[in-house]
């Protein structure tokens, strides 16, 4: 079997090869502000990948950029998304799409605009699974064009993936081989990062090394920026190295309204507002502008939705800690 | 004991609980499977070694999660891995039991979670997708799908095929390339415990649940049923697996406060 779909991006290493050769090594200062990562690195027509697990340790901050600056054919890699997709796609800023899970936010439900985007037949998707897309990252920071795979045999999600199916020359067994997956841009938000772009994530990895292996720019958001000390003196937190990292943003609270393990959990007030809005053009017009395109920045966002006590609602909750925040109202 | 004070997702939970042996492993999601893996732990298999997806490994859950890849699911756990990694050990074979549900099903337990309509260029309804759904249920040993039972969801054809089961009978799957010894196992609905023909690999009514008639089972299915002889009653929940259910799994009623349809 042949897939029906089309590969978005060049899984060829040896055209990968130049552009990780030309990535400086240097030590150098990446820190920078959302709104100029954003502007330097993301290019209209670029192929997107966000780190994270769609509503866990998202780099949100960048998103609602993407949608500010109004950036447009971006490709997107639909893997585990979910809040991150529904961002996205408020501002139709992608017209390919490479489909693991898209549009719905798991047991949340599936939002409404999100849906029509994807049903208008204004985003070209070719299917793939959670592991296919893993193991496509994989096959990348390996830096060979393929990875054979037992995944989507037999299946319509097969049929319209752009596997081509192999044969093992050692045992004969038929395996999919899926191509390398290479985005141009990673967005991954993270703990901690040193001026350099160390980093630190802490809880699930989800595919997020690969995937800073994998992408051509990576831009990190973090929580806090550190010390190199901070890496130096344990060499075990470092789960990005800097040599990958094109540019750094402090972002506190930077997941919202997603969970942020150890740090912070999920809005669920603000994200069921959000799938509310989505019920009609007008609301959702309205709350777009309202979080999104009438505020400067994230930390206008935060404020909008509750600001210091939400958040430290939001670490109560993490810790399973009685919520004392709301006690002091 | 038996009580006959439950409603029918509590049953779901219940009867989805006896399914986890001690030992074995378990990938879930959110809610009715991760009740039923945290039910089965208390009561009979401590030793179930529960995985989500998104790289969370043996929690000691403290609530349930609300994403399969939350801070509850690495709460205590062994491990907090990527998924990458899970994927491979599903793929080496060390998951046994997986549960799915989908928008459609056939009598070969084929799932869509994909699209509705015949054209996939332009679907009447778009669904998520796969997620990890093809992966699981094309490499984990045994599948349970836990799903309401209709005429629009029991279908004879399922207008995508996301996750395969059968596929379109028996030997289909080997031919496919897919592993030997893997696929559909049980089904489990508001109204029966199905499983399959081991022949023929159709679908087959195992048992009714209490105060539900064959014919009801029947007249909600797309397809026709095989039955299985002697057709069996499900066994009820136990008063023991109610109080564990109420008081220490679910507390807060998250899953057994919802309708099971």
């Amino acid at each position: 079997m042949e897939g029906l779909g089309r590969i978005f991006t060049d899984c060829d290493p040896d055209h990968q090869r130049g552009i990780f050769r030309a990535k400086s090594k240097k030590l150098i200062d990446k820190v920078t502000t959302v709104p100029e990562a954003v502007r330097n690195l993301v290019r209209d027509g670029d192929y997107l990948a966000v780190g994270g697990f769609g509503g866990v340790r998202i780099p949100t901050a960048l998103l609602h950029e993407i949608v500010r600056q109004k950036k447009q054919h971006l490709g997107f890699a639909g893997h585990t998304s979910t809040h991150d997709c529904e961002i996205l796609a408020a501002g139709r800023c992608f017209d390919r799409c490479d489909v693991a899970y898209v549009i719905g936010l798991e047991a949340r439900g599936i939002p409404k605009m999100a849906r029509k985007y994807f049903e208008s037949g204004a985003v070209e998707c070719t299917e793939w699974t959670n592991a296919t897309l893993s193991w496509r990252l994989r096959a990348a920071a390996m830096g060979i064009s393929f990875i054979p795979v037992r995944s989507m045999l037999g299946t319509d999600t097969g049929l319209h993936s752009a596997a081509k199916e192999i044969l093992c020359p050692f045992t004969g067994q038929k395996y999919f081989a899926v191509p390398a997956l290479f985005p141009d841009v990673a967005l991954i938000h993270v703990h901690e990062s040193d001026t350099f772009g160390n980093a630190h994530l802490r809880g699930i990895q989800v595919s997020d090394q690969d995937l800073a292996r994998a992408s051509k720019k990576v831009i990190l958001s973090c929580e806090r920026l550190v010390s190199t000390d901070f890496f130096r003196n344990d060499q075990e937190r470092t789960t990005i190295p800097y040599y990958l990292v094109d540019a750094v943003v402090e972002v506190p609270f930077g997941s919202y309204p997603g969970n942020m393990p150890y740090e912070y959990y999920s809005d669920e007030r603000h994200l069921q507002q959000w799938m509310v809005a989505e019920e009609t053009p007008q609301d959702y017009q309205a709350f777009l502008d309202k979080y999104i395109f009438n505020t400067a920045d994230f930390g206008e966002y935060l404020a909008l939705c509750g600001g210091k006590k939400r958040m430290q609602q939001l670490r109560d909750l993490e810790f399973l800690r009685p919520p004392q925040a709301e006690e002091v109202e | 004991m038996i009580s006959t004070e439950y409603n029918g997702m509590e049953l779901l939970v219940c009867v989805a609980s006896r399914y986890l042996e001690d030992g074995s492993s378990v990938s879930v999601g959110t809610g009715l499977p991760v009740a039923a893996a945290m039910l089965a732990q208390k009561l009979y298999a401590p030793n179930l070694l529960v995985i989500f997806e998104a790289g969370g490994i043996a929690p000691l859950l403290p609530t349930m999660p609300i994403s399969v890849g939350d801070s509850r699911t690495t709460y205590k756990a062994i491990q907090a891995t990527s998924m990458t990694e899970v994927m491979d050990t599903l793929a080496r074979g060390l998951v046994d039991i997986c549960f799915l549900g989908g928008a459609q099903i056939d009598m070969y337990g084929n799932l869509n979670s994909t699209m509705v309509g015949t054209d996939y260029r332009h679907p009447k309804v778009r669904f998520p997708g796969s997620g990890g759904a093809n992966d699981f249920g094309s490499l984990a040993w045994r599948t349970i799908v836990v799903s309401p039972q209709s005429v629009r969801r029991f279908v004879t054809k399922v207008d995508f095929i996301t996750t395969p089961g059968y596929l379109d009978g028996p030997g289909a799957r080997e031919k496919a390339g897919l592993p030997p010894g893997t696929g559909p196992y049980k089904v489990i609905t508001n109204l029966a415990v199905l499983g399959y023909d081991q022949e023929s690999k159709w679908m087959r009514v195992e048992s009714v649940h209490p105060g539900v008639t064959l014919d009801e089972v029947k007249s909600n299915t797309g397809f026709q049923l095989l039955v299985k002889d002697p057709l069996e009653t499900t066994e009820a929940p136990t008063e023991q697996e109610l109080r564990m259910l109420r008081e220490e799994v679910d507390p807060l009623k998250l899953v057994i406060g919802r309708e099971a349809k």
